[in-house]
């Protein structure tokens, strides 16, 4: 296994390093270099230390393991492949992402997942250990969001304004979710058989990368939020 | 009828004489104004439905029709026009915000029409652009501070990506989804023959025009349809667009009815789904976080490319492209507020930004007085209509326009500004297939080429005449401009004297 | 003699220093307070920190900040922080409320000279913490107020009077676009996000430290070993008091 020593390394350098690599590497001593193996697809890469904003932006197929918490807009606009964070994440993670998986153990700052979308069998899927910021799945147009609220002290599993805007995919809290307060273009229900099903391969995935149980994941309720309309603003508009 | 009744805008005239039934307007409007009456044998029509997009007229055989402007009249005063009340009716009825297609139509000024260009005479010779060499060709790019040399003492003369350009002329961005598979390629092939760029807009880039690539701008804006690393690759620059000068502040979207087939798979969204664009780009809040977003696709497709950051001309426009110009992008592309859209509510269109050429007027001084003018080059849009324009735009500073209106002009649109109902009977501004197969791409695409072909003829003559024989030297030459009953203060923006000065 | 002229001397010291700052062209106060000082510069921190001869000094809360200028070239002036009397504040955003606010503020006699929308954030909290006497946390509640519907959902009745009361009193002080600021002042810091949260923060901790920073790596370059690192809510402050009769 290469290993890239990061210290001292601008992220233009790391990067450099990172694309002439082995297909196995690891980055160790990183430290707030920004972008990551942006757009990169053969890669599996483990990074120690923290890595800076928009790690693995437009992300093709390549996987990221991170030792430790990241910073903002990890997989902003992701095609394809998996990060896996050992902490927890900054803001706006997952932004417009396209496919591939975020598994995050900690928690995730605002706007995680915001935009997401799907297109027939291309699935993006997060799924988030701890809780989330605000403005969780604002304006989901597709894919999958998962917050399983591990370890969440007496604090609500998601902040304020989840789902504004959403016109596509699902999402899945794991609770009853009575104290959360949801949009109007939403539906909010006790996730059923069906629902988990669709959603076993994530878990069952996630919790072998963090050493979880999944029995005791699945031994609470989960609430899963659809929107009503794939056309929420269509109402609110008249030919001039 | 009642109160929710509006008299419709348009009458059909049909000159029953010259009338032969063939049923040709039927066919050819999709708003379905024409029906047959068969027991009369006779063509009836349904004028509220019209939206005065001439295709009928255009394709009658028997030249029996006109489209006239209704003269059914409400009691119009200076304060409460006909439109004005007619928008008030349609609230009452729907509870709706208006919406609205292509550029603001208000009569507010167009200082394009106000400045004169100049030419020679005996004490400078014009040029003749037939028969002597002129030349159009324009680099765009951040140009470096300073020469460096390797050691050996030889030029080091790499330098920061450019695109060239034949002339200063590139097609400015209209999504696929917008407008249909066969406006997206017309743009395309003429690009590719013209030797210019056009852009993708924000609905991402169809597979069968990848082979454009080098001839494509490939726009990343805040919804990210269709932004992947193949994508961002293909294309010769990429345009992060933060806002548009038809709607500046405000995000797109595209209805749910416009995405089906191959635009639900090029923007990546289920069929049916309504594709919002978000006001902001959520990963953009400040100017870092701009320099950020640079950098990561300069990041991903590894320094081989421009980046342009797309704004709609606003209040504060220099001091943000001055922000702009320090954030790492290569190109700023300044968008005014006459510019097209295919849907943008009509309060926006109509009241927000400022007209591009004081935008560009003042953004441009604003770069050259904190000496970062060369970090950048400026590309302007919103309403260019013709090679006068472009003269103009680049003498007051630009390095190249951005037009859209007047090519769609080219491609049959005959500005109905009815974008957003998705029935255009052009086959520009649709995804229905048997509306949009009415345009030809090579018919379109050659069409687009005499258009353009003829604006570098005009720009060369009008360059020709002031003694000028490459853009360069027009570039940012406000002497050869002139302003027409302008006040002191817009002259003082512009940076012109008035004509006879 | 500010007895004799019943002049409170904060008072005293804030007005003269808007007068310098409005009447006297080329002089800019830019430090004015008792126990806190402010150095400013444009250049590399590592050469402003030795410019300044930083190592001579002792303090129990540092702000820094190295100035992305949003829209203008770098000036000396324009860096922060943004200081009156004890309290200084340094800033990350673009403030989309700054007319609203500054035109509100300088009815009580602070000008807004410099341009800059941290200068009226700075001005804003000197009027609701010194003049007005409000608590850390109330200031926090005026600038950054929560959303109606967020007061309305409030299950502490006591909490939504005092958000609504603060909301209604002082609704030209609210500031709205991105920002994280750090409030200095006698005692401590105070750290806030807007409410939307637009702007990212990190704090972390060690042994009796506390880090605020905008990235987690700018905290690990002070301290690699920080714990507890966690990033606080839109409009949440977080308040450091320093232990009483450090300072």
């Amino acid at each position: 296994m290469q290993v890239i020593n990061a210290a001292n390394l601008d992220y233009e350098a790391v990067n450099k390093a990172l694309r002439e690599a082995d297909r196995e590497c690891t980055i160790e001593c990183c430290h707030g270099q920004r972008f990551i193996a942006a757009g990169m697809s053969d890669k599996n890469v483990t990074i120690n230390g923290i890595p800076g904003n928009a790690l693995g932006a437009y992300l093709n197929n390549a996987h990221i393991t991170v030792k430790a918490n990241a910073q903002d807009a990890v997989g902003d606009t992701m095609n394809e492949g998996k990060i896996l964070i050992h902490g927890s994440i900054g803001d706006a993670a997952g932004y417009a992402m396209r496919g591939g998986k975020i598994y995050v153990q900690g928690n995730a700052g605002y706007r995680a997942g915001i935009h997401m979308k799907a297109y027939k069998e291309k699935i993006p899927v997060m799924i988030i250990g701890g809780c989330a910021g605000s403005f969780l799945g604002e304006y989901q147009a597709g894919g999958i969001i998962i917050v399983l609220g591990l370890d969440k002290d007496g604090k609500r599993i998601v902040g304020n304004f989840p789902c504004t805007g959403m016109h596509g995919g699902k999402m899945f809290l794991r609770g009853n979710c009575e104290e959360i307060r949801f949009p109007k273009q939403v539906t909010v229900r006790c996730a059923g058989p069906r629902d988990l099903t669709e959603i076993h391969e994530y878990l069952s995935e996630y919790c072998d990368n963090f050493g979880y149980s999944l029995d005791e994941l699945l031994s609470a309720p989960f609430t899963v939020i659809t929107p009503d309309s794939k056309n929420p603003y269509k109402q609110m508009y008249v030919a001039n | 009828m009642s109160i929710e009744f509006i008299y419709p805008e348009f009458e059909v005239i049909r000159n029953e004489n010259r009338c032969i039934a063939c049923r040709v307007c039927e066919r050819q409007c999709a708003n379905e104004v024409h029906s047959y009456d068969g027991e009369h044998k006779t063509m009836k029509c349904d004028e509220s439905k019209c939206v005065n997009c001439q295709r009928c007229v255009s394709f009658c055989p028997s030249r029996a029709l006109k489209i006239i402007k209704s003269d059914c009249t409400m009691r119009e005063n200076a304060n409460w026009s006909n439109d004005t009340m007619k928008e008030i009716y349609k609230q009452a009825n729907s509870g709706g915000v208006l919406l609205s297609s292509m550029g603001n139509p208000a009569p507010l000024p167009v200082y394009w029409d106000k400045i004169l260009i100049n030419a020679s005479q005996v004490t400078n010779p014009s040029i003749d652009p037939l028969r002597e060499p002129m030349e159009t060709r324009v680099y765009l790019g951040k140009k470096p501070q300073k020469v460096s040399r390797t050691e050996d003492g030889k030029l080091d003369c790499k330098l920061p990506p450019q695109l060239e350009l034949s002339m200063p002329v590139m097609f400015s961005a209209m999504s696929y989804g917008s407008i249909s598979y066969n406006a997206h390629k017309s743009l395309a092939l003429a690009a590719g023959r013209l030797g210019i760029l056009y852009n993708t807009g924000e609905g991402g880039l169809h597979e069968d025009f990848y082979c454009y690539g080098k001839n494509t701008i490939v726009q990343v804006a805040s919804g990210r349809f269709g932004v992947h690393e193949d994508y961002l690759e293909t294309g010769a620059a990429i345009e992060i667009k933060m806002g548009q000068g038809a709607k500046p502040g405000i995000g797109g979207h595209l209805p749910g009815e416009k995405i089906v087939g191959a635009v639900s798979r090029t923007r990546m969204i289920p069929e049916g789904s309504d594709a919002i664009s978000p006001a902001p780009h959520h990963d953009i809040y400040s100017i870092e976080d701009l320099r950020q977003l640079v950098f990561s696709l300069k990041e991903a497709t590894q320094y081989v490319k421009p980046v342009i950051v797309k704004v709609a001309a606003v209040h504060n426009i220099a001091a943000i492209a001055s922000g702009i110009a320090r954030s790492g992008a290569d190109i700023i592309a300044i968008d005014g507020f006459r510019g097209g859209t295919g849907a943008a509510p009509t309060r926006i269109r109509d009241n927000v930004g400022i007209p591009i050429e004081l935008a560009l007027a003042s953004v441009d001084q604003r770069l050259r007085d904190e000496g970062i003018r060369n970090n950048v080059s400026l590309v302007v849009g919103g309403s260019i209509r013709s090679a006068a324009d472009v003269v103009k735009a680049i003498a007051l500073g630009a390095d190249a326009c951005y037009m859209a209106t007047a090519a769609l002009l080219a491609l049959g649109c005959h500005l109905c500004r009815t974008c957003q109902s998705g029935k255009c009977n052009w086959g520009i501004a649709t995804q229905r297939p048997e509306l949009v197969k009415r345009l030809n791409p090579e018919t379109g695409s050659e069409r687009l080429t005499n258009l353009m072909t003829a604006w570098n003829h005009e720009i060369k003559e009008l360059m020709g005449g002031m003694g000028i024989n490459s853009i360069e030297a027009l570039r940012g030459n406000r002497l050869m401009l002139r302003g027409i009953g302008l006040t002191e203060k817009e002259l003082e923006i512009l940076g012109i004297s008035h004509a006879g000065e | 003699m500010l007895v004799s002229l019943q002049l409170d001397e904060k008072e005293f010291v804030a007005g003269t220093v808007m007068k310098i700052n409005a009447e006297m062209p080329g002089a800019h106060v830019f430090s004015s307070g008792k126990n806190m000082g402010a150095f400013k510069a444009v250049g590399f921190p590592e050469d402003v920190g030795v410019f300044y001869k930083l190592e001579k000094y002792e303090g129990y809360s540092w702000t820094a900040h190295g100035r992305y200028p949003t829209n203008t070239p770098g000036w000396w002036g324009g860096a922060h922080p943004f200081t009156l009397l004890d309290y200084s504040v340094v800033h990350n955003g673009e403030i989309s409320s700054y007319d609203a606010n500054r035109r509100f503020i300088e009815m009580f006699g602070y000008k807004c000279t410099l341009q800059t929308d941290t200068e009226v954030i700075t001005y804003i909290m000197d009027y609701l913490l010194r003049v007005q006497g409000l608590t850390l946390g109330e200031a926090a509640s005026v600038i950054a107020a929560p959303f109606w519907s967020t007061i309305a959902a409030k299950t502490d009745l006591e909490d939504q009077k005092k958000h609504t009361y603060l909301r209604t009193m002082f609704p030209s002080l609210l500031v709205t676009g991105p920002f994280s600021i750090v409030l200095g002042f006698n005692g401590g810091l105070m750290a806030l996000n807007d409410r939307l949260k637009l702007r990212s923060m990190v704090v972390g901790e060690k042994d009796d430290k506390v880090f605020i920073a905008s990235e987690e790596a700018a905290i690990r370059t002070m301290e690699p070993n920080a714990e507890n690192i966690w990033s606080p809510g839109g409009g949440e402050p977080v308040i450091v008091k320093v232990k009483e009769g450090v300072f």
